[in-house]
């Protein structure tokens, strides 16, 4: 039999304890690890996952992205939208001309990075995203969308560069393809499959 | 000062009616308990949800499978790695498609963790709602925040996390990844010690919730209450021990039980269950073999989801989440989205007895026994 209030004096020493220590340990092992926010930041971590962006090549007219529409029927809150790109003559040029998402909508789950056969969208880390207005604000068009790869080689370094290799491996096996067997020869690469 | 000198004549009180909630903090979201009160006791009460309501079912049937899971975060979204792991199981018990061992052990280790996260949020808002107010959450916060910048780490999101896959899951697990799960592992004990020397033994916890909100064993099982509460009440019932569905069988791990089925029961269940947890954690980290963490065969579906379409045929997979029996029953058309889509949420059935607690307790020990429940609106309402 112990005397009545033990208990809650007991507790009282956890957290007496807790704010003394709180002093010297390290914050990882119980000391105070608050982070002033706006302005310390976290070191961000490379798989964290947020709203998706495009990624291009040198400049923003070699974007990667083909509009096949894969992650438009894909995406399941149905937050992007595609057009693509018709010349003078009235054919489709692999590019697209509108290509929206709606960040009101999207709901950061990774599908359509996770469905792209062309390596072309990922998900960013930014996560400051505002808009004044309610409705349009935060619909993002293909201008605000287009990131260049080195902005990605920096935000996810290991998937950028791994992504980079396998892009100059189809490459240079391209390369070796066409060259013995002369120009048009060979059927489209899978660079150019259209989906059904 | 006729009427008054008329009531103090009479023994009779007016019953009255009070709405609680539904914007009220300690419903734990939007959820609202219309209760009739004489006095300060209880002696009418009728849970009322649906306002966190978003059409789940209906949904999940105009998307393709794979397009589901995302959506099966949002459930329970405390812990949404055992809604990723019910609903891939009954996907895969569908389609009769093979987990390989690897990933069948990464599974095991994140639903742990997120079982770890979500005992540990209920305890610490439980004791908030108590009036132990933020100390002991702040406490249980810490060592939360630790598990989910792992969860950051592996599966990209802290909370929704999207990481099962049909016959596996989204990303393997790096060294790296492991020996931080393992000090996580190592250093829990010391903090489930502390916590409990802050409380367990306190006198003012014990008196605010011993042989309060009793649920008797018999009226748990014809509720259909599953989960701790159920536990608490001194039934033995764990759906990793029924069904040994994944690879549960493997490993060695108890069932605790409460005696009386009161609140501090399900209080203290819960913190021996992050200790079986543990014990599991610590099996799977020390036996994980290396492997695929992917069936060879939907690794095309990863590319296109649409192209998924499991036989004609139905499935009822279930899991034992934190909370209870989660069940997703799916049946299948032919069609790559499911004729029906259905959700059996622990929450909303561990609900139906809140009456049975609450009737002759005071007010203010209703908002503890729903505490105790442990719901979570997004599950209760979908």
């Amino acid at each position: 039999m112990t005397i009545f209030g033990w208990g809650v004096f007991k507790g009282m020493m956890v957290t007496l304890k807790n704010f003394l220590t709180s002093y010297f340990r390290k914050p990882d092992e119980g000391g105070i690890f608050t982070v002033q926010y706006p302005e310390e930041r976290e070191k961000a971590i490379e798989n964290f996952r947020n709203f998706p962006f495009l990624v291009y090549d040198g400049s923003p007219e070699k974007i990667r992205c083909v509009a096949c529409g894969i992650c438009e029927r894909e995406c399941p809150p149905k937050c992007i939208h595609i057009e693509m790109e018709i010349d003078v003559a009235g054919k489709p040029t692999r590019k697209p001309a509108v290509f929206d998402i709606d960040y009101g909508l999207c709901m950061n789950c990774g599908m359509c990075e996770e469905v792209c056969p062309f390596d072309s969208i990922f998900m960013d880390h930014a996560f400051e995203v505002t808009a004044p207005e309610r409705n349009e604000g935060l619909v993002r068009n293909k201008k605000e969308l287009s990131k260049s790869n080195e902005y990605f080689q920096k935000v996810r370094p290991t998937l950028a560069s791994s992504i980079d290799q396998k892009r100059k491996a189809a490459e240079e096996k391209k390369k070796a393809a066409a060259a013995p067997q002369g120009v048009g020869g060979q059927a489209q690469p899978p660079q150019g499959q259209e989906p059904k | 000062m006729e009427i008054i000198n008329a009531l103090k004549n009479t023994d009779e009180t007016q019953i009255l009616e009070i709405n609680f909630g539904p914007q009220h903090p300690s419903t734990h979201g939007v959820f609202r308990m219309t209760i009739q009160l004489e006095g300060e006791k209880i002696c009418g009460l009728k849970p009322v949800f649906g306002y966190l309501h978003r059409n789940h079912e209906q949904i999940a049937e105009n998307l393709p499978y794979a397009a589901i899971m995302p959506y099966t975060d949002r459930l329970d979204y405390v812990n949404a790695l055992a809604n990723n792991f019910g609903y891939a199981l009954t996907i895969e018990k569908l389609a009769g498609l093979e987990v390989p061992e690897r990933a069948e052990y990464i599974r095991v280790i994140m639903a742990e963790l997120a079982r770890v996260v979500n005992h540990i949020t209920v305890i610490g808002f439980m004791l908030n709602d108590l009036g132990a107010f933020f100390t002991p959450l702040l406490y249980a916060f810490r060592e939360r925040e630790r598990i989910l910048d792992l969860f950051e780490e592996i599966t990209g999101s802290r909370l929704m996390n999207n990481f099962f896959r049909f016959g596996g899951v989204k990303r393997d697990l790096t060294n790296a990844n492991l020996a931080a799960i393992q000090k996580i592992v190592s250093k829990f004990p010391a903090f489930l010690k502390e916590f409990e020397a802050l409380l367990t033994k306190n006198e003012i916890l014990c008196m605010r919730c011993q042989n309060i909100g009793v649920l008797s064993g018999d009226t748990a099982t014809n509720a259909g209450i599953t989960g701790p509460v159920l536990r608490a009440s001194g039934v033995n019932y764990d759906i990793r021990k029924v069904d040994h569905y994944s690879i549960y069988d493997r490993f060695d791990f108890k069932i605790p039980l409460g005696e009386k089925g009161d609140v501090y029961d399900r209080f203290y269940v819960r913190v021996l269950e992050i200790r079986e947890s543990l014990k599991i954690l610590e099996q799977a980290l020390a036996k994980i073999p290396a492997g695929e963490i992917i069936n060879k065969k939907s690794l095309p579906l990863l590319k296109m989801p649409r192209n998924f379409k499991p036989p004609v045929g139905e499935a009822y997979g279930r899991v034992e989440s934190p909370k209870g029996e989660l069940g997703f029953y799916v049946v299948s058309d032919g069609t790559p989205q499911p004729w029906r889509y259905h959700v059996r949420a622990p929450s909303l059935i561990n609900l139906t007895v809140l009456e049975e607690m609450c009737l002759g307790q005071k007010i203010a020990d209703a908002i503890i026994i729903l505490g105790s429940i442990d719901i979570v609106l997004g599950e209760t309402d979908r």
